[in-house]
């Protein structure tokens, strides 16, 4: 919507430049803001994080048109890449030179396991369909948590419950993201430069899903989505179109799995269950399936409103009834999925749908009245 | 002990819970082919209000036999869930009947999280007890224990069941709900009111799952507002097991899977064992890609 | 005149569905550059045919032989690749692509560009992207619906949805288009200007295997014409030959001519 406005390229470039700026200062304002503005700054990197797996899924359920409700798992393959590799737990077990790899072979390692889990789960379930499919990935992504639960023994290999604790931080250019850095007589703490650091990534998932949204395979992708038979009969071999789709997803995902497990600093399974997936999901849909600038705003939004409502509840509390009546644990998610429902019921096409969705949509709505 | 027989007696009882609630979950399948998220929840509010019933009647001195103080909660708990059915239905899916698909799946989800925080509200965040109210003799059955209890669910359930038969097969209703599900377009020009039907089909569904809840509850002796989100998934699992849409398949579904999941957790482990149920399922559907009884959808070219 | 040349050789081809027998034994044989028809009551078994040749449904028996290879029981993908496209009886476009791009999805099969050409835009991803482009506006241009190349698919009319698809088929570079019922629903101008595209693209050097109702086109426009009735063939020639075939006549009229 809001680009259409912006025709000439100039126009663009200033906004482009402005959304730079704003992204840049963003830490610091919410710290000049805000009192708690440091917990502002990590629910910012968290819904960074988000970002990047709406995207991830966005490619399989928003071009691809298949429904994965276990999408979390390829989370959970990245960021336990990551732990195993960078904390003390296995490092009696493997040799010397498989612990603490660079990072960026890391971040390679990590999208790579993520997106052979993705082909592994894509490969038995190619044939199936709509609801039948997103059971099978529900159950995928469930098998992968189970499995990180009780791996602990014979051999203890995930440490099951408990998680992985002390994860090392990120090394990049001989700078060490788990202590402040000092650079321009500026200061900045861990959740500060881990704010640039999964920005970058962000923009660089942003950046790789538009090229092949605009490329032969986004068009193979969403041909699927439209007709898999008319597909099929134009020669596009939809085994292997799907298969990448899978594992493109799944890669995003890994990338934001590494980074959420040096950033944490210790996993668990209780991070990846299906509520994660669903979350995901809704981020997707609520957005505007299909469509980048809506994907993105999805994330935000589902990641960030439960955080607001955190801060605001209790004043609100108190404010209607004069004091606390009810838990404001449950009260945030009750109106959560309150404003989820909403939303949909007024938007089903998204908040931010692609123009050929909405168009799509509108006219359902014209033929259903007329 | 004969483990076997006592694994298949474990794997019944809860088979037969799982696929009262996957009738809920495959009916409204069958007849809108939406995946009605928040029926887990439903489950679960027929549990709690249950138990809270049976407690205030105790409270209030009310000293009847167990098996009525039942009887008593599921008359109260029953129309609890069909009316949250019904308003289910009609506020959050019956608007998007023509919306993309995955529209009605968030609000299902949205639905689902409202019923279980406001669960929480109400009944706090601990595990409730299941009133003491029901025999507890373990009879000898060849080697294996049984309960009263296990088999008071397994033969409600079958009653149930068949009911839900009778009614699908040789009623008016269940011929217009058969007619619905099948086309619901020629249903509607042949004088079917469709709303109704739709209607009626998330409040019969909610009741068998109200009934289930309380079997849960009664079988685990415990009740707990997050319960609905697991038994709802392996209930969904069992419908998808058996061909979603299909009432038999729902029913095949639930027992099997109570099976393998009992046999799992008797002879190889038991925390493997929703891996393994889930292993199973994949494995059916690469070879029957719409379950073990459901219909091969042919594409038409 | 050269002696025809064989393209596409159907030998013997059964496909059931349960109990049905759809195809039993249908042998046919199309020579390179002709239009060869396909016509039959409903359900006579003309799409089943064309579904089978094109891999969207598994033969039970028999051999496809097409231009020297074996196409019997092949993947969609490979039957399109060896140079068989075709359109579908009840459209089947990319509803919410636009025209362009489903004729873009058409060539596919032709192109290569993958995930690295993709995301970098190398000089040779960047060029095949530039020349599926050209090529899609050519082709809408060749159907007559080059000023509706930025519309949706679905918003296209009924006529435009037809000529689209057969863009797109011809965007496979096919050797043989095979088209299922393209007439129907069109107007006699529609059909009329149908006729003369379907020439022009045989005049382009590609065979033209196709399924119509439309006595008249047919009779018109075919080199030779086999007739289907319950799954099997039951007359195959020249068109006035097979106008006048008593079996013909009787499947369609249901009667045995006096
Ligand atoms: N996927 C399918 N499953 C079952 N029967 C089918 C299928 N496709 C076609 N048929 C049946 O095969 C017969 C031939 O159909 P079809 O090839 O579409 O006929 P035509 O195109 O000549 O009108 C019909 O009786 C039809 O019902
Ligand atoms: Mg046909």
């Amino acid at each position: 919507m809001a680009i259409d406005f912006l025709k000439t390229p100039r126009q663009r470039l200033a906004v482009y430049i402005a959304l730079a700026v704003v992204l840049a200062v963003l830490p610091w304002a919410l710290g000049g803001l805000f009192e708690n503005g440091k917990s502002w700054l990590r629910a910012v990197d968290f819904a960074l994080l988000y970002i990047m797996l709406a995207l991830g899924l966005n490619i399989v359920v928003g071009y691809t048109g298949l429904l994965d409700l276990g999408y979390i798992a390829f989370y959970a393959v990245g960021a336990y890449t990551y732990a195993l590799l960078n904390s003390p737990h296995l490092q009696a077990m493997l040799p010397v030179w498989m612990m603490h790899p660079p990072f960026v072979v890391m971040i390679i390692l990590a999208a790579f396991m993520a997106g052979l889990f993705g082909v592994l789960l894509g490969t038995p379930t190619l044939k199936l369909r709509g609801d039948y499919l997103a059971i099978v990935t529900l159950g995928f992504g469930e098998i992968i948590r189970i499995c990180l639960n009780n791996l602990d023994h014979p051999i203890n290999i995930t440490n099951g419950p408990q998680g992985l604790n002390g994860i090392s931080k990120v090394h990049l250019f001989g700078l060490d993201f788990g202590k402040p850095i000092q650079w321009l007589g500026l200061t900045f703490d861990v959740a500060h430069s881990y704010y640039y650091l999964i920005l970058a990534f962000c923009a660089l998932i942003i950046f790789v899903t538009l090229r092949l949204q605009q490329s032969r395979i986004g068009r193979a992708w969403v041909a699927i989505r439209e007709d898999e038979i008319a597909a099929n009969a134009m020669g596009i071999n939809t085994r292997n179109i799907k298969l990448l789709a899978f594992a493109m997803g799944a890669s995003f995902g890994g990338v934001s799995g590494a980074l959420f497990a040096s950033f944490q600093g210790f996993v668990s399974p209780e991070s990846f269950v299906l509520m994660e997936s669903v979350m995901v999901l809704c981020m997707v849909v609520l957005g505007g399936m299909g469509n980048i600038p809506g994907v993105i705003l999805g994330a935000i939004l589902v990641s960030i409103t439960p955080e607001l409502l955190r801060d605001a509840i209790n004043p609100l509390q108190s404010a209607v009834f004069g004091r606390r009546v009810f838990d404001p644990e449950n009260l945030r998610m009750l109106i959560f999925g309150l404003a989820m429902i909403t939303i949909m019921l007024l938007r089903p096409e998204g908040l931010w749908p692609s123009r050929r969705r909405k168009l799509e949509i509108h006219e359902h709505e014209e033929e259903a009245t007329a | 002990m004969d483990i076997f027989l006592q694994q298949i007696i474990n794997g019944l009882v809860v088979g037969s819970i799982y696929a009262l609630i996957a009738l809920g979950y495959t009916m409204v399948y069958g007849i809108m082919q939406l995946i009605n998220f928040a029926h887990g929840e439903i489950v679960m509010i027929g549990a709690m209000v249950t138990i809270t019933c049976i407690n205030l009647l105790i409270g209030a001195g009310i000293n009847l036999p167990g098996p009525l103080l039942l009887l008593a909660g599921l008359l109260m708990a029953i129309p609890v869930s069909m009316l949250l059915g019904f308003a289910i239905e009609r506020i959050a899916y019956r608007p998007l009947r023509r919306a993309p698909r995955l529209a009605p799946l968030i609000t299902a989800i949205g639905v689902s999280i409202v019923l279980q925080q406001a669960a929480m509200l109400i009944w706090g965040r601990n595990y409730r007890p299941f009133p003491a109210i029901l025999p507890t003799e373990v009879h000898d059955f060849f080697g294996a224990a049984i309960t009263d209890l296990q088999v008071a669910i397994v033969v409600l359930a079958l009653l149930l069941m068949g009911g839900l038969f009778f009614l699908i097969e040789r009623t008016k209703l269940g011929r217009a709900m058969r007619a619905t599900s099948q086309n619901p377009e020629v249903a509607g020009l042949m004088g079917v009111n469709i709303n109704t039907i739709i209607s009626m089909t998330f409040m019969i569904g909610s009741a068998l799952g109200a009934m289930a809840g309380v079997m849960v509850a009664a079988n685990y002796d415990q009740a707990h507002a997050y319960m609905g989100s697991l038994i709802g998934l392996k209930a969904f699992t069992a419908a998808v097991l058996g061909g979603i849409g299909n009432l038999a398949g729902a029913v095949v579904g639930g027992i099997l899977l109570g099976l393998i999941e009992s046999m799992c957790a008797g002879y190889l482990s038991s925390s493997y064992k929703d891996v393994f149920a889930f292993v199973v399922l994949i494995g059916v559907l690469v070879f029957r890609p719409s379950g073990l009884l459901g219909e091969r959808v042919a594409d038409r070219a | 005149m050269n002696a025809p040349q064989q393209l596409l050789a159907i030998e013997g081809i059964h496909k059931r569905f349960g109990g049905l027998h759809a195809l039993n034994d249908v042998t046919l044989s199309i020579n390179k550059g002709e239009i060869y028809g396909l016509i039959g009551p409903n359900g006579a078994g003309k799409t089943t045919l064309f579904n089978v040749l094109t891999g969207l449904y598994l033969p039970d028996e028999g051999k496809f032989n097409f231009d020297g290879k074996n196409l019997f029981r092949q993947k969609p993908y490979v039957v399109v690749e060896s140079g068989i496209a075709r359109t579908f009886q009840n459209i089947r476009l990319f509803h919410n692509m636009t025209a362009l791009e489903n004729v873009m999805v058409g060539q596919h099969v032709r192109t290569k560009a993958g995930v690295i050409g993709a995301v970098f835009r190398n000089p040779s991803a960047k060029a095949e992207e530039a020349t599926i482009k050209a090529r899609a506006e050519e082709l809408l241009d060749y159907v007559g619906i080059g000023k509706r190349k930025n519309e949706l698919a679905r918003n296209l009319s009924y006529g435009d949805q037809r000529r689209l698809e057969i863009a797109r088929a011809l965007a496979t570079k096919p050797i043989l288009l095979a088209l299922d019922e393209p007439a129907a629903g069109m107007n006699p101008n529609e059909t009329a200007a149908l006729k003369t595209l379907m020439e022009k693209i045989r005049s382009d050097g590609v065979t033209i295997l196709l399924i119509e109702h439309d006595v008249k086109l047919m009779m018109g426009l075919c080199d030779r014409i086999a007739v289907l009735d319950y799954g099997k063939k039951i007359a195959e020639g020249v068109p006035e030959q097979v106008k006048n075939d008593p079996r013909v006549i009787e499947a369609y009229l249901g009667v045995a001519p006096e």
